[in-house]
């Protein structure tokens, strides 16, 4: 690979702060559900940091990402500031969607987060349209779309893919392949081992990338932004990464994968390997991680105090935002 | 006044929306040289050219959800599903995503978009090609559900459904399209939630949408002949929904009768009447009566599907049981 890449110090310094970034507000997300702070689900991303961290970090602030339940480090990665983040997953009216949303749709549109997703498989078309209107408006913003192995399985997948690479929309297709929809494997839901294959069917290219290696994530999605950029049109990379939790916090995750297959992957960690590379390179040393860790516990402070003092949203929130123009009669 | 037909109304509402302004598109299947299978997008491909009117795959799921998309990213997309009944087809995309996304975004995000279909049996075309579907999505909160009932009503209605800054499911109706009716060549719009008074009278209230507006009508000339004077009441959208305008007609006749294509039980007329029955309670003189299609899938044979669908005998023999 290109040394400009493997070697920029700012670069892969700002990979390895914003994955310990996000690896820290998902364990604080994780003892804020286990305090009963957080309330629904909160499926987290740890494991998975190098593909956020290395996919956005090939983004303008004004491009657009569709996410997946699992969102929180797309968002992060996007730019999207941790306190109304924090605020939003625990329901606060300061939060990034006002308590509406939640920790599965949680979105930040001032940020290009145009939303996280309840709906497997759900958001993939609307990053198409996204994309399709930056084409029609000749913006160059390009639209990634995040979603799993499972949701290569719906319709969407395929009508999305079909009308993107038809219409050479603007936007990179970033399959996550953590192995599992929720308790199924991979082998056992679909009959092909790379999901990158499909992309020969929409006729567009399709790539294999280690996921948890940043460098390798970020070069991926460097050229395939540059080529939805330059109107070449889509492209798909699947990302083979794992997540190290259950696919919820709820999920007894046991029953389905074992505890080997888990202790081998966390060996693979993807802020390790970064961080081994940074040390070898002379890029990063003890004083310099403790410094790092230092400011990322300070901004996860924060965020946490910001939400725990944020109110509730008054009741009468409920009924706002069905409409931006509300019906002329309103019943009670 | 000069007439045209419902579906040359459509197209130039549509017309002049994309003149307007450059933000408004039009996709879906067939719509572009073809002109979409009732010609409501004819002329506008010529026109405008293959980035603003896109002939789409097959592929409804993602008709519905690029427009999403794109409506979010600055747009006003109008997707148009070819028959009500494929919106079956794009469910998720409308009642979890388009519906949903200024709600869970709190605010942040507007859908200016407008779904266009059409309702209605014509023509035996059967179960699948001639559903009454808008009660399907009286019960999703977040998106408008607007009917309208003539050309005139077509076209001003369609520019405000562009205009408006939150989705809409624009439903027509197949055996409406062919029809003229008078449609000023001036520009005019017609506002969401007011409903039309079509007919006056005080004897009974006759709520109707769509193309059973003419049925209600129909069946209130023939009452009339009975010395019986009818109200006839379009509400034009469902969401929003005019009940004021209901409740002042009831409160005047204090009889109500509701009239639907979509399929009785479940359907509109119930919850209308609903409506009608717990807030006009104290001036109604009878029950509300409801004319709806069978509770059956629509049938091919000619005479089935005409015996399916509510006409102006039905609505007249449901009057006559609550006078």
């Amino acid at each position: 690979m290109d040394q400009s890449i493997t070697l920029d110090p700012e670069l892969l310094l700002r990979l390895y702060r914003n994955m310990r970034r996000i690896r820290a507000f998902e364990e604080t997300a994780w003892q804020m559900y286990a305090q009963q702070l957080m309330p629904g689900l909160a499926h987290l991303y740890i494991g998975e940091e190098a593909v956020a961290a290395g996919v956005c970090e090939t983004l303008r602030p004004d491009d657009y990402l569709t996410s997946t339940h699992r969102g929180h480090g797309h968002v992060i990665a996007k730019g999207c500031p941790m306190r109304p983040m924090m605020a939003e997953l625990l329901g606060r009216a300061t939060g990034c969607c006002r308590g509406k949303g939640g920790s599965m749709h949680i979105a930040s549109i001032e940020h290009g987060v145009i939303g996280a997703n309840g709906i497997v498989g759900g958001g993939i078309p609307t990053a198409v349209g996204a994309a399709l209107a930056s084409k029609l408006q000749n913006s160059g913003r390009v639209t990634v779309c995040f979603f799993g192995d499972g949701a290569s399985n719906n319709g969407t997948f395929h009508e999305s893919l079909n009308m993107a690479a038809l219409w050479k929309c603007p936007v990179v297709f970033v399959c996550e392949n953590n192995l599992y929809g929720i308790s199924v494997s991979q082998a056992r839901h679909q009959a092909i081992r790379d999901i990158a294959d499909r992309a020969a069917g929409y006729g567009m290219p399709g790539k294999v990338v280690d996921g948890n290696d940043a460098i390798a994530v970020y070069d991926a999605a460097r050229k395939a932004v540059e080529r939805a950029r330059c109107k070449q049109g889509p492209t798909l990379l699947e990302m083979k990464t794992y997540r190290w939790g259950g696919h919820s916090v709820a999920d007894p995750e046991h029953v389905y994968r074992d505890r080997d297959e888990v202790r081998d992957w966390k060996k693979r960690c993807p802020i390790v390997r970064l961080e081994n590379h940074l040390r070898t390179h002379g890029i990063l040393n003890d004083a310099k991680i403790a410094a790092i860790e230092e400011d990322v516990k300070k901004e996860i402070a924060d965020a946490v105090q910001f939400a725990k003092a944020s109110p509730f949203p008054d009741t009468s929130e409920a009924r706002e935002d069905v409409f931006r123009m509300p019906p002329s009669e309103d019943r009670p | 006044m000069r007439e045209i037909t419902y579906a040359q109304a459509l197209a130039e509402a549509l017309d002049e929306e994309m003149a307007r302004n450059p933000t408004v598109f039009v996709l879906g299947e067939d719509v572009g040289p073809y002109g979409g299978v009732y010609k409501a997008t004819a002329g506008l491909y010529k026109k405008y050219g293959d980035l603003r009117v896109l002939d789409t795959p097959i592929s409804e799921s993602a008709i519905v959800g690029t427009a999403l998309g794109a409506a979010i990213a600055g747009m006003r997309p109008i997707p148009e599903i070819m028959f009500s009944d494929l919106l079956a087809l794009a469910m998720d995309q409308i009642a979890n995503q388009v519906a949903k996304a200024r709600y869970m975004s709190g605010g942040n995000v507007k859908v200016p978009l407008v779904i266009r279909t059409n309702i209605g049996a014509r023509g035996s075309m059967a179960a699948q090609h001639s559903q009454s579907v808008h009660a399907w999505f009286l019960n999703v909160p977040g998106i408008k559900i607007v009917l309208p009932s003539s050309p005139y009503e077509a076209k001003g209605l369609l520019k405000t459904c562009i205009r408006d800054d939150d989705p809409v499911l624009f439903l027509e109706h197949k055996l409406l399209y062919p029809q003229s009716g008078p449609v000023p060549e001036h520009e005019y719009t017609i506002p969401l939630g007011q409903a039309r008074i079509v007919r006056e009278g005080a004897d009974v209230t006759l709520i109707a949408f769509s193309l059973m507006v003419q049925k209600a009508e129909a069946a209130a000339r023939r009452l009339a002949e009975d010395g019986i004077e009818a109200e006839v009441i379009d509400p034009r959208s469902l969401t929003p929904l005019d009940f004021e305008t209901i409740a002042r007609s009831v409160s005047k006749t204090g009889r109500a009768v509701v009239v639907d294509e979509g399929c009785l039980t479940g359907g509109i007329t119930a919850e209308i009447a609903a409506r009608i029955s717990s807030e006009c309670f104290n001036w109604l003189d009878a029950p509300v009566a409801r004319v709806g299609a069978l509770d059956a899938p629509v049938p091919f044979s000619p005479p089935l599907e005409k015996a399916m669908i509510p006409d102006e005998y039905r609505i007249v023999a449901a009057t006559k049981s609550v006078l």
